[in-house]
């Protein structure tokens, strides 16, 4: 009965046009954020904050990135941990080589190195496609991850080998480092990552999403209504990993506070792939709720049979944690191949006639 | 002009001046390669009859290789172990066209291909539970492999050869022997290459699905099993095989997805061009080139030949 | 049946091709044919399967690319043509096999085919506000006038994978004429359809030539269709050309019965 669009006249094409053209959505799209940015930082714990909170969003914005040229072009990769660490270390050399500047600048910045070597490893994307493809994104990840351990230039030739993280302030109040409080460091991580949800979600639902959406489904097609494929792929690698390279660099400033070559190996990669595909294809509402349940099942994991009173060591854990994801993947694929994010909207389709389904 | 030097004359120098060295490189790159084209194998196997891009076929190799371990382990002899894994392996194969394969027929590929992502962290998960995480030593000695080593004298040096190398280039000769027989001329191998070519016309015909499935994904286990042997033998059994095994992946990009002849040569070029990119021009780059190297060379390939070594050219309609 | 029009008999040639073969390593696709299609008629192309009709529009839109021959393109001469080329240059056309993008709203579908006449940037896409907007609603009013035109109003928000055949044939030809193409090529636009929806799909083939004065070359199985629809009907078999003319002549001619009904031995 409340979620209903009866009543709702548009009169306007810009109105029909809208991202949320219905109220109840805004509205809850508003209500959420006001909670994010009002309420959570006043009453979460640090340990919810830094162990669920700012990683979720960090990661949600990783899985946008690879939502964008997986889900909307059509283009498999398994390099998105290299493209997280290209951001990673990026935002490294500038924030060290010009301390003075706010340190918001170059993670953003950051981003454009991982762009550039996305478009790089994205060059034979014309040519090949599919499985070739995600073969080929193989090769920029162990490449990419061979950098970060034999390239000491990129850590300042620190003898750990790791970024250590500077502490840096904006308006006096630390905000990366050691001192820098957790909810500081969260309302940065927010403020970030809903600004540049609200850009890909505008970028998704104009001219530009199209054409990578008919490039996914039909690329011949595309190609003859003078779309060009090269040019919409490239654009795609580009988009989807300067979102790597932010999340990259977000996760090594603003959450780990140092980070070794290992934090971007293959097996971050995978861990963005799965958000995704848990999340839904081609969803950015996916990507934050992949984020969600890949990162929040292992802490429910560890903390559960604690408060069942089944004592489990902690490498069991671990084993079990990947068995049940890998069933939950399987699990996933045969129930909503499309994502939590289908289920969502089966949900609000029966939200909308509730409660009188026929 | 001193890096240009060392890039393009150098390594050939040394190539010249250390014959015996050369082709102690080739040999071992030669070998790492047939191990490659086992993976490869496994994977060529399942995508053929099925279009299923098996990413688990690296921990599958794992998972045989240390159940017959641990099974030697609780004091059952070696050969029956070896029996019993094949059961192992069966019961796998059947476990996932039940599990995963049959409720999820007709989904796109990229949806079977990322439901065997979910297979292989699951088959991590539960051999880490089952075997434990540690490292084990393969019972090749149990199983008559042999040991040690032939030394040649040649080329004014030493070649040595690791019989156990020998042993599994001739194992792995047969098998693909063997496969490339039962493809060609059996009813099954006939079946198997009809449902490659289309899952809905094979139905048709009357030719059950899932007992093809069954099949390969059992084939692909036997390759496994000897995959998992071979490699714990000559260097140990542990779960980080895995990673080592998604090399095989450049072998399929130059081979072709489909082609058995392809696996082999892919994996052959891929394993000598790795050794010899890592002994004779690693130095430059400060070593450890050998964890991208294979990636590259079948990125470079793809450039040129995008349909792989052995595939047909594609011509595309609308 | 459609008289042709003097006006259209002595048009100006929009698009020539001459002496084009095209071959698939041994396999000779089209062998050596030239025709041309004049401004503002609707020119057919007919055949039986296997002639060569499909790969003669894959040339045109330059999807193919021939190993001889030459296009001309309102004027300008080349050797092959190129698909960007060919869609800038107001080439559009819809697919025997219906190829349109299936995980997308029948609006979207349609919207895309706009694609070449946006031009604000990226950033202004990143933006969605301002001129970015304005053009998008802009070009959502072209979109919704061939909506109107085209009778699918009702499905505009159907993910067009969920579509009847019939309906997304329709989606397919709006997103051909959101191009507001000078030549519009149509591969089997009545493929398997019923005889209520060939006349529906007559009567937009029709008026797109009438009110937008496009023209149209269409590959068509139906005779009955192709007598009543078109000016002048190309017949291939086998990649030759064996005839070319008005509907009537090509009805009369001895090679086109031959191909047709074969030939005594």
């Amino acid at each position: 009965m409340l979620y209903r669009e009866v009543g709702q006249y548009k009169t306007t094409y810009e109105a029909d046009h809208a991202i949320f053209p219905l109220l109840q959505d805004r509205i809850g799209i508003a209500v959420i954020l006001a909670i994010a940015f009002l309420f959570v930082p006043f009453t979460a714990s640090d340990f919810v904050v830094n162990s669920m909170l700012i990683p979720i969003l960090i990661f949600a914005l990783a899985a946008i990135g690879l939502n964008l040229l997986t889900g909307y072009a059509g283009l498999i990769s398994l390099g998105t941990g290299g493209f997280m660490g290209v951001g990673a270390y990026g935002c490294y050399k500038l924030a060290t080589a010009f301390p003075q500047v706010n340190i918001l600048v170059p993670i953003l910045l950051s981003g454009f190195f991982s762009a550039a070597v996305g478009v790089v490893f994205g060059l034979p994307s014309l040519r090949i496609k599919g499985f070739y493809l995600a073969v080929a994104t193989l090769a920029s990840q162990f490449f990419l991850s061979w950098c970060f351990v034999r390239v000491p230039w990129l850590v300042n030739y620190n003898v750990s080998g790791a970024i250590e993280v500077p502490t840096r302030t904006f308006f006096g109040i630390p905000i990366t480092g050691p001192n820098a409080t957790a909810t500081t460091r969260y309302l940065v991580v927010l403020a970030v990552v809903v600004a540049m949800t609200w850009l890909a979600s505008n970028l998704v639902h104009g001219r530009i999403g199209r054409m990578w959406m008919a490039v996914r489904d039909m690329d011949i097609a595309a190609e003859l209504i003078g779309i060009r494929l090269y040019r919409t792929k490239l654009l795609a690698f580009a988009v989807s990993s300067f979102y790597a390279g932010v999340a990259g660099a977000m996760l090594v400033f603003l959450w780990l506070g140092a980070s070794e070559a290992d934090s971007f190996d293959i097996n971050a990669s995978f861990l963005v792939l799965f958000m995704v595909i848990i999340g839904g294809l081609g969803s950015l509402l996916g990507s934050y709720l992949g984020s969600v349940l890949i990162l929040g099942l292992p802490i429910v994991l560890r903390t559960l049979p604690g408060s069942l009173g089944v004592p489990l060591n902690s490498a069991t854990v671990e084993h079990l944690q990947f068995m049940i994801v890998g069933a939950l993947i399987i699990l996933f694929l045969i129930v909503e191949p499309n994502g939590l994010a289908r289920l969502w909207q089966i949900g609000k389709q029966k939200l909308r006639v509730w409660p009188f389904p026929y | 002009m001193d890096l240009l030097y060392q890039i393009f004359i150098d390594p050939f120098v040394q190539m010249g001046t250390a014959p015996d060295l050369l082709v102690q490189t080739l040999w071992e790159g030669l070998v790492g390669g047939v191990l490659y084209s086992l993976i490869a194998l496994g994977f060529v196997l399942i995508f053929k009859a099925s279009g299923v891009f098996n990413f688990a076929q690296g921990i599958m190799v794992v998972f045989a290789a240390m159940s017959l371990v641990s099974l030697y382990g609780l004091g059952i002899p070696a050969f029956v172990a070896l029996a019993l894994t094949f059961a192992i392996m069966l019961a796998l194969a059947w476990g996932v066209e039940r599990l995963v394969l049959r409720p999820l027929v007709n989904q796109p590929d990229i949806i079977l291909f990322m439901a065997t992502f979910g297979l292989t962290y699951f088959l991590i998960g539960f051999g880490e539970l089952v075997f434990g995480g540690e490292p084990k030593v393969m019972i090749a000695d149990q199983l008559f492999l042999p040991r040690g080593a032939y030394d040649i004298k040649m080329l004014g040096g030493f070649v040595s050869l690791q019989k156990i190398d020998i042993a599994a280039t001739v194992i792995a000769s047969l098998m693909v022997a063997a496969l490339a027989v039962f493809f060609q001329k059996t009813r099954i191998g006939r079946a198997l290459r009809a449902v490659a070519d289309s899952h809905r016309a094979a139905l048709s015909v009357g030719i059950s699905l899932e007992q093809i499935w069954v099949i390969v994904w059992f084939a692909a286990g036997i390759v496994a099993i000897v995959t998992g042997i071979m490699w714990g033998a000559r260097s140990q059994v542990e779960f980080s095989l895995q990673i080592i095994a998604l090399k095989a992946l450049p072998v399929l990009i130059l081979g072709g997805f489909t082609s058995i002849p392809g696996a082999i040569v892919g994996g052959v070029i891929i394993g000598v061009g790795e050794k010899l990119g890592e002994f004779y021009w690693g130095p430059l780059l400060g070593s450890g080139i050998e964890s991208w190297l294979a990636y590259m060379i079948a990125l470079a390939f793809l450039l040129f030949r995008p349909q792989g070594l052995f595939g047909e050219k594609i011509i595309e309609r609308v | 049946m459609r008289a042709p029009s003097s006006e259209v008999l002595a048009g100006q040639v929009l698009l020539s091709v001459e002496n084009v073969s095209l071959s698939f390593g041994g396999v000779k696709a089209i062998r050596d044919v030239s025709f041309d299609i004049r401004k503002g008629e609707i020119r057919a192309i007919i055949g039986p399967n296997g002639a060569g009709k499909t790969s003669l529009l894959n040339v045109i839109n330059g999807f193919y690319q021939p190993q001889e021959g030459r296009i001309t393109f309102r004027g300008e001469t080349r050797e092959k043509m190129r698909p960007y080329a060919a869609a800038r240059g107001g080439i559009a056309r819809t697919f025997q096999n219906v190829a349109l993008f299936k995980g997308m709203s029948a609006l979207d579908n349609i919207m895309t085919g706009r694609s070449l006449k946006m031009n604000r940037g990226f950033v202004w896409q990143l933006l969605r506000h301002g001129p970015a907007l304005a053009e998008e609603v802009e070009h959502r009013r072209r979109v919704e006038e061939i909506i109107d035109f085209l009778e699918i109003n009702a499905i505009r928000r159907v993910q067009v994978g969920r579509l009847p055949y019939g309906l997304q044939k329709r989606v397919e030809l709006g997103r051909a004429l959101a191009m507001e193409p000078d030549l519009l090529l149509l591969d089997e636009p009545m493929a398997g359809m019923n005889l209520e929806e060939k006349e529906d799909m007559s009567r937009f083939v029709l008026d797109v030539n009438n009110h937008y004065g496009t023209t149209i070359a269409l590959i068509e199985h139906d005779m009955g269709v192709v007598m009543d629809l078109s000016n002048r009907v190309l017949v291939l078999d086998y990649g030759r050309k064996i005839a070319d003319g008005t509907p009537d002549e090509v009805k009369a001619d001895r090679n086109v019965i031959d191909a047709y009904l074969g030939v005594a031995h």
